[in-house]
């Protein structure tokens, strides 16, 4: 197995529905340990390209390919995460939501005990662990959803505005989780609509417009000085379309 | 004509008063040949219902996950079959199961096993079809937080059947429903015989044809309320499993 799955390389990815091109020719890479935004207006493609990446969906053309491509698809699945815009939980307890992803993460039996320690005491849920995960506070249950997807020390996690809905107070221990993570040695690809959460997170800044990539930059230089006209009247709170 | 409805009414209500008092005293005195009854109609329909449910639940949950040609077909083919009248299902049965019949050899006519069978047919569509719909909406939810944990085949069915629990006890309930309170299969291929294969619903067939209304709707407030109970029980048990607040 190799130390990591990443960089990742997206080549010329494009994917279309009934000839509409939703994601054209978009190529991007993932570098180990990278926090990477993806920003652009509601409607741009965010999502489906995190899909893309993620593997969720197959692309019409174009390649997704991981360190060199030798890592066989059992390894690539166990290796990547993604936390979804509305928390998807089991219905079971805290506890056993964490199982289950452990399980199927291929994490063996007698390491688990500690990683879901680890993962609860994280998320901040070590005393409910009992619970039933779907009647945690939505602030909660996405919290547990980000413990679930890093659980299994993934090398990179995909989170598709995974504080939309949520409270001030959530958006923050969502957002110090994701650091930490980070730091930890886990690459983080977030797509977000939240300008100000993208001047907080992230280290590169990927612009997503009408399914193309129309800016690719690191954090500072792009706020401050965004190269293309459609970033920067995004950046300006104009609406573009 | 008038005077024949009125005495007929009176003797109908004489019935009904005394039915409750012949229940009440069949019940309490713990009458041997009623509690034998109600025995063999709780034992024959909660087997074919254990059976039913292991049939179609996972029958109902992987048509539920998987896409393939003709698949809408089959789920009217499905939904269709919940409506299976139970004389027809008797009557195949009973066509299998005869002297004569492909499986004569085994002797089973007019045994409980007959019935079992019988309401194991009748039930099963019930719960694949039923099972189908809540693991399919179950899996929409699902679907792409299972893919994105590499989660396929029996253990995507495995997950799904699980955390649907809940639902699917309600699923097993009405199966239920259908097996205990159905005359027409089990009396075709069981025979209504005494001590052998008379069970409540096939009893009370018999009681009314015979005249003794009484007996026939002691047995009936008899069904109704172990169907009562029974769904009562699930009810309480139930009340433990938890509400989704924020989902």
């Amino acid at each position: 197995m190799p130390d990591s799955i990443l960089p990742l390389q997206a080549r010329e990815l494009c994917y279309q529905v009934n000839g509409t091109p939703l994601i054209d020719r978009i190529s991007l890479t993932v570098d180990v340990g990278g926090f990477t935004v993806v920003i652009g207006p509601n409607g741009a493609g965010k999502s489906l390209l995190l899909r893309l990446l993620h593997g969720l969906i197959e692309p019409n053309s174009g390649r997704v390919e991981w360190a060199g491509g030798t890592a066989s698809n059992g390894v690539l699945r166990m290796r990547q995460a993604m936390v979804f815009q509305r928390p998807v939980l089991l219905r079971r307890s805290v506890e056993a939501n964490i199982v289950y992803a452990l399980k199927w993460l291929g994490v063996p039996r007698a390491a688990r005990a500690a990683a879901i320690d680890a993962a609860l005491e994280r998320a901040g849920l070590a005393d409910r662990r009992r619970a039933q995960a779907r009647l945690l506070s939505v602030g909660e249950q996405q919290r547990l959803v980000v413990a679930r997807a890093l659980a299994g020390k993934p090398d990179v996690l995909f989170l598709d505005e995974p504080t939309a809905s949520l409270d001030p107070a959530s958006v923050q221990q969502i957002e110090a989780l994701l650091l930490e993570a980070n730091a930890a040695g886990t690459a983080i690809v977030l797509v977000t609509h939240d300008t100000g959460q993208a001047r907080r997170l992230g280290r590169d800044i990927v612009f997503v417009h009408r399914g193309r990539l129309t800016e690719k930059a690191p954090a500072e230089a792009f706020f401050d000085r965004p190269e293309s006209p459609e970033a920067r009247a995004y950046l300006n709170g104009e609406i573009i379309v | 004509m008038l005077r024949t409805g009125l005495v007929t009414g009176l003797a109908l209500m004489e019935d009904i008063q005394a039915a409750f008092s012949l229940a009440a005293g069949l019940i309490f005195s713990g009458d041997t040949d009623l509690f034998e009854i109600v025995g063999l109609s709780l034992t024959v329909s909660v087997t074919a219902v254990a059976f039913a449910c292991a049939i179609g639940m996972t029958l109902g949950a992987a048509i539920g996950v998987t896409r393939f040609p003709g698949r809408s077909a089959v789920i009217v083919l499905l939904n269709a079959l919940m409506g299976l009248p139970p004389v027809v299902v008797g009557l195949c049965v009973y066509l299998l199961l005869s002297r004569a019949g492909p499986l004569g050899v085994l002797g089973l006519l007019y045994t409980p096993t007959a019935m079992i069978v019988a309401q194991t047919i009748l039930v099963t569509p019930v719960v694949a079809a039923l099972t189908r719909q809540v693991v399919e909406d179950l899996h929409h939810e699902y679907d792409e937080v299972l893919k994105s944990l590499g989660v396929k085949g029996i253990g995507r069915v495995r997950t799904l059947l699980w955390d649907a629990r809940y639902s699917l006890i309600t699923v097993a309930l009405a199966g239920f429903g259908r097996a205990v309170a159905e005359v027409g299969a089990v009396i075709i291929v069981g025979g209504n015989i005494d001590h052998l294969t008379r069970m409540m619903t096939t009893a009370i067939a018999l009681e009314t044809s015979k005249g003794n209304l009484a007996l026939a709707l002691a047995l009936g407030i008899v069904l109704v309320g172990i169907s009562l109970a029974v769904n009562g029980a699930v009810a309480t048990l139930g009340g433990a499993a938890p509400r989704t607040r924020n989902a």
